[in-house]
């Protein structure tokens, strides 16, 4: 079923957790809201579960009014950062907790409950461990006991609130590629919360970045990489360089000479700062931003390269290892030629 | 619970500190909990039971237990109340909620007891109202169950409230999004994951609701076989030079603390992490 978010604002006192927040996701989508602590993705994951009411907006899931609902009519499965596994009750029992509760006339019955047990352990791969209890658990085993509890509703719709945030990072990986499959099995809707821009690409079909309550870009993993719309986009999916340059006619001009095609909104600006990708950058010796490099190191195929400009500013450069000679080394001159650079509207935020 | 990190006494000096403070134990509490039994028994068995077949006797057993039975359960559920109140929702004048709790440990008995004479009694504030009305409060079983309320009031909800804020509302949050509705939540969640603090918290208030001497002395009015409680019937045996009645009496209140005493180590040993009080100390 699909979901419609519809001018949601939601204020703490004078805290804008919410504002103005629209987005729409399709029937099976896998939706990321990303963004860094503070951003509002959790207050809007928390507006999507029933457990916090927006001050103003609408949400509507399936057609349906959902801010109608209470959380238990609205049906969705909500997986925590934190697990929230009932401590006293063995694996089995947690997982049943959802059918459990219903009242009588819905309930399943007894052998029904534990075969769905039985089937949701075996999906999220836990077979055996229906008699141990959460504390015995590691913490990649207590999540994925959440989610096949969170699963056990037949929810119309899963909400995951940092669900990997806890978890070491090989895990996390691990458990990434298994929560896409498992996706991909149930087709239920899904909204994952993250800060983590890596996680949120990997997974998502499609991202919507929050930054201060607001919405700044929503997009498919590509569309973000490919055309950021704001520079908080740019600066939080990946490693960021910041150069400042006038813009004319759709050209960043930097000093020394050195232009470049500006993509983003800006096409002619007296003062402006051009930002750039480590990778996108070549260093050149002649005809360029004139940069000493500081440090290398190595990171598998390539060599990130620390620079500093004469104004002490620093910059980031990723070389392909192959390609660099072995006299670049720290104190060696060069210059900064960057190959894709965006300019973005200074705002005033 | 085994600590960690703990030695044997090696030397001297640590042998003569352990000296001293188990002597200091066997003086202070050790040695009047034998002549507690002692004396009661001094006169033998026939004698020591006899205290029990005692008419006034059997009331203030009697009615000590109907107090404690009010008492407990009301307490144990306001102590639920009130610990679910300030460890799972944050409010404005928290801290004083917290503070009032507490101040029963606080203030001595007498005064617990005192209030009421002074809210109803003959002079109190609303006590010619309620006489008018036919209703008596002060010198009543009333009175005793409410002197006895104020003074156990803090022991289930203090040990409950650290407890249940540490668990905060995650499982409650995750119960609720499940489909559960709130009574089944808190029946389901809430409860289980406290019921062995709820246990020693309510141990913990009926030893003092059976003990408590001073609050319901002041509102007694020592009628007996009818308001005397068992430590207030104790005094006044002991008045009357009935020696053996007296201890017959207190060794039976001495019995059930060792009783409580022995439930709450079984429950601090068996289950310290669900505890707050295993924490705590």
């Amino acid at each position: 079923m699909s979901l419609s978010v519809d001018n949601v604002s939601k204020r703490f006192g004078r805290f804008a957790a919410l504002d103005r927040v629209s987005l729409q996701a399709v029937d099976g989508e896998f939706l990321a809201l990303l963004g860094p602590s503070g951003s509002g993705k959790t207050s809007l994951l928390r507006v999507l579960a029933g457990l916090s009411r927006p001050d103003e907006g609408r949400v509507l899931f399936g057609g349906e009014d959902f801010l109608r609902l209470s959380p238990r009519e609205r049906r969705v499965g909500m997986v925590f950062q934190h697990y929230a596994l009932f401590r006293h009750m063995s694996v089995a029992d947690n997982v049943a907790f959802g059918l459990r509760v219903r009242p009588r006339r819905q309930r399943p019955p007894r052998a029904e409950i534990s075969a769905r047990v039985k089937e949701l352990l075996a999906l999220v791969q836990l077979e055996g461990l229906e008699k141990r209890y959460p504390a015995q658990l590691s913490g990649g085993q207590r999540q994925r006991v959440a989610l096949a509890r969170a699963l056990a509703i037949e929810p119309r719709m899963l909400l995951l609130d940092e669900p990997f945030g806890a978890l070491d990072a090989k895990v996390r990986r691990e458990l990434r590629r298994w929560l896409r499959q498992i996706h991909d099995e149930t087709g239920v809707t899904t909204v994952f919360v993250t800060h983590d821009q890596e996680e949120a690409m990997d997974l998502a079909d499609r991202v919507v970045v929050l930054n201060a309550g607001r919405v700044e870009q929503i997009g498919t993993p590509a569309e973000l990489q490919k055309t950021p719309a704001t520079a908080f986009v740019f600066d939080f999916l990946g490693d960021s360089n910041r150069l400042p340059c006038r813009v004319v006619d759709g050209h960043a001009m930097f000093e020394g000479g050195f232009s470049a095609p500006a993509l983003g909104p800006v096409h002619e600006a007296a003062q402006a700062t051009a930002r750039f990708r480590p990778h996108e950058v070549d260093l050149a010796v002649e005809g360029g931003v004139p940069v000493t490099i500081t440090h290398l190191s190595a990171r598998g195929a390539l060599i990130r390269a620390e620079c500093q400009g004469l104004d002490g500013a620093l910059y980031e450069v990723d070389l392909l290892r192959d390609a660099t000679p072995a006299s670049l080394a720290p104190g060696a001159r060069v210059r900064l030629r960057p190959r894709r650079v965006f300019v973005f509207a200074e705002t005033a935020r | 619970m085994r600590s960690v990190g703990l030695k044997r006494p090696a030397s001297l000096g640590a042998f003569l500190l352990l000296a001293i403070a188990i002597g200091w134990l066997a003086v202070v509490i050790v040695l009047p909990l034998v002549s507690v039994f002692a004396e009661a028994l001094r006169k033998g068995v026939p004698a020591y039971l006899e205290a029990f077949r005692d008419p006034d006797g059997q009331a203030a057993i009697r009615l000590t237990l109907l107090v404690a039975g009010i008492c407990v359960p009301l307490n144990a559920v306001f102590g639920l109340a009130a610990a679910w109140a300030v460890a799972k929702f944050d409010f404005r004048g928290k801290g004083f909620l917290l503070t009032l709790i507490d101040l029963p440990f606080s203030i001595s008995p007498v005064i617990s007891g005192l209030v009421w004479v002074l809210l109803f009694g003959a002079n109190g504030w609303f006590g010619p109202a309620l006489e008018a009305a036919g209703i008596k409060v002060i010198f009543t079983v009333t009175a005793l169950v409410l002197a006895t309320l104020l003074v156990t009031l803090p022991f289930v909800a203090r040990e409950l409230i650290p407890l249940m804020a540490e668990q905060g509302t995650d499982e409650e949050t995750a119960a609720v999004t499940l489909g559960a509705r709130g009574w089944t939540t808190f029946l389901k969640v809430t409860l289980p994951n406290v019921k062995w603090a709820l246990l020693y918290g309510v141990l913990l208030c009926t030893a003092r609701a059976m003990g408590e001497f001073g609050a319901v002395s002041v509102v007694s009015g020592h009628i007996r076989g009818k308001t005397n409680t068992m430590p207030l019937h104790v005094e006044v045996l002991y008045n009357e030079y009935d020696f053996v009645g007296a201890f017959a009496i207190a060794s039976l209140l001495a019995g059930l603390a060792l009783v409580t005493l022995a439930l709450k180590a079984g429950l601090e040993w068996r289950y310290a992490d669900e505890l707050s009080a295993g924490r705590r100390h």
